[in-house]
């Protein structure tokens, strides 16, 4: 049997490992932390280890519709292709952190990319 | 076959079944979204009953203590009773009014005995009755096992609804009615070498009185770094009694600090906001367990300042005092 993607990162535990370095570094990059101003900080990690599993291959039930909803407002307030290539660049940045290999930083990679469109509303 | 009850209502679960499938079964709608036992949208409680480990992963010990669940992948072990996160299910009791003492010209303290059994974690905080209903909370300073009664540090506000009638209506020997325990801000055991930060200002000192003191009767080990502000040196308090705690523990640290430096500055006052002066001295934070209490802007402030100083989000506790200024 092939390992999966999620299995080959590390599962639960690189999820866990990733989530506090990805947020850190959302928070200090200062082409998208105007989106994060004033959110509940301990929601937000929630979400974002949701995303993190999401991308890592891992056990989700995330839809498109979910992915528009979730940032409908703010694609009000701007959010554009620059911001998702700012985040994509710095989840790579994260898993580069962590050892991962650059094959599998792209398959991630190419998973949050699957969402481009829906998260744009587009 | 476990029954889960919400809202007063018995519904059976069958087997394999988390609560969130059976209490979506039944047409109850239960916020939810990943259902992976991540996003912790479907965030509930156990009032009654405890829910499994297996619900709980990942989610704040604080919280686990509290019997926080994630609904989505809780298949429950026994009956339940359960309430969506937030929803406060709190018992109104009466207490006696024991005490009352001024810490500092505008800082009362009041000690109170409830009238039944009363289980709480120093640092969390209850909610006060005036007779005619007004109601505000006051974090706990006082720390069970080891204190009778319960001890609020209630700041009296120039027009303060609740405080000025603290100030001027209540007295030893009075019953008012009190709600609670709610709030997540307190120390839970283990990790004892873990070094601890706890930053607050006016009477945030309260629930870290508690926290601080309940850390020591619980043997912890690891360096406790306590930095307490105010506007003033006249609006510092326990001064003497930090002081004599951080002579009796080698592991105890106090800093007090004031942001105008006033006449009577004592020795041994920082002139820096105390929210600073924590950064300024510890710049690293990777690896402590941080408690921020009082100034809502201030807690705000130095949550993400000390998530990017390094400190986990799991072990940054927070008590944001909001203040309400209403005459109703």
């Amino acid at each position: 049997m092939t390992q999966s993607l999620y299995d080959k990162i590390g599962g639960e535990a690189a999820v866990n490992a990733a989530v506090d370095i990805f947020y850190r570094k959302v928070l200090a990059d200062d082409r998208i932390n105007g989106f994060f101003e004033g959110v509940d900080m301990e929601k937000q990690a929630a979400k974002q280890k949701a995303f993190l599993t999401f991308a890592f291959g891992g056990p989700n039930n995330y839809t498109g519709k979910d992915m528009r909803e979730g940032h409908a407002h703010l694609v009000e307030r701007g959010l554009n292709d620059s911001h998702v290539d700012a985040v994509i660049e710095d989840l790579g940045a994260t898993l580069k952190e962590l050892n991962v290999p650059d094959e599998l930083i792209a398959e991630v990679a190419a998973i949050a990319e699957s969402v481009r469109d829906d998260v744009l509303g587009r | 076959m476990p029954v889960i009850t919400y809202d007063k209502q018995p519904y059976a679960c069958e087997d394999g079944e988390t609560v969130l499938q059976c209490l979506t079964r039944h047409g109850v709608a239960i916020p939810s979204s990943c259902e992976s036992g991540v996003c912790q949208t479907c965030l509930m409680r156990g009032v009654q009953g405890r829910p499994p480990a297996a619900a709980q992963q990942g989610l704040k010990d604080t919280l686990q203590a509290q019997h926080y669940f994630m609904a989505c992948v809780c298949e429950p072990g026994e009956d339940m009773e359960v309430v969506l996160a937030g929803a406060d299910v709190t018992h109104l009791l009466e207490a006696e009014v024991m005490a009352k003492s001024a810490l500092n010209d505008d800082i009362l303290r009041i000690l109170l005995k409830p009238a039944q059994p009363f289980d709480y974690k120093a640092g969390q905080f209850i909610n006060l009755y005036r007779p005619d209903g007004v109601v505000r909370s006051y974090s706990l300073a006082s720390v069970p096992r080891q204190d009778e009664c319960l001890e609020l540090h209630v700041r009296v506000l120039p027009g303060g609804n609740m405080s000025t009638w603290v100030r001027d209506e209540m007295h030893p020997g009075d019953t008012v009615a009190i709600e609670g325990p709610v709030g997540d801000c307190f120390y839970v055991p283990g990790r004892p070498e873990q070094p601890i930060l706890l930053v607050g200002t006016g009477t945030g000192l309260a629930p870290l009185w508690g926290v601080l003191r309940d850390a020591l009767a619980q043997g912890h080990r690891g360096q406790i770094h306590l930095f307490h502000g105010s506007y003033s040196t006249a609006g510092l308090y326990l001064v003497d009694e930090l002081r004599a705690l951080e002579e009796a523990h080698d592991n105890f640290i106090y800093t007090p600090c004031a942001d105008e430096p006033g006449d009577d500055m004592n020795a041994g006052v920082t002139c820096e906001r105390a929210d600073l002066a924590a950064l300024a001295a510890l710049p690293d934070l990777k690896s402590w367990r941080i408690y921020l209490c009082g100034h809502p802007d201030m807690v705000d402030v130095m949550k993400k300042k000390a998530f990017l100083a390094g400190a986990s989000l799991s072990d940054i506790y927070t008590d944001p005092f909001v203040y309400s200024m209403t005459s109703s």
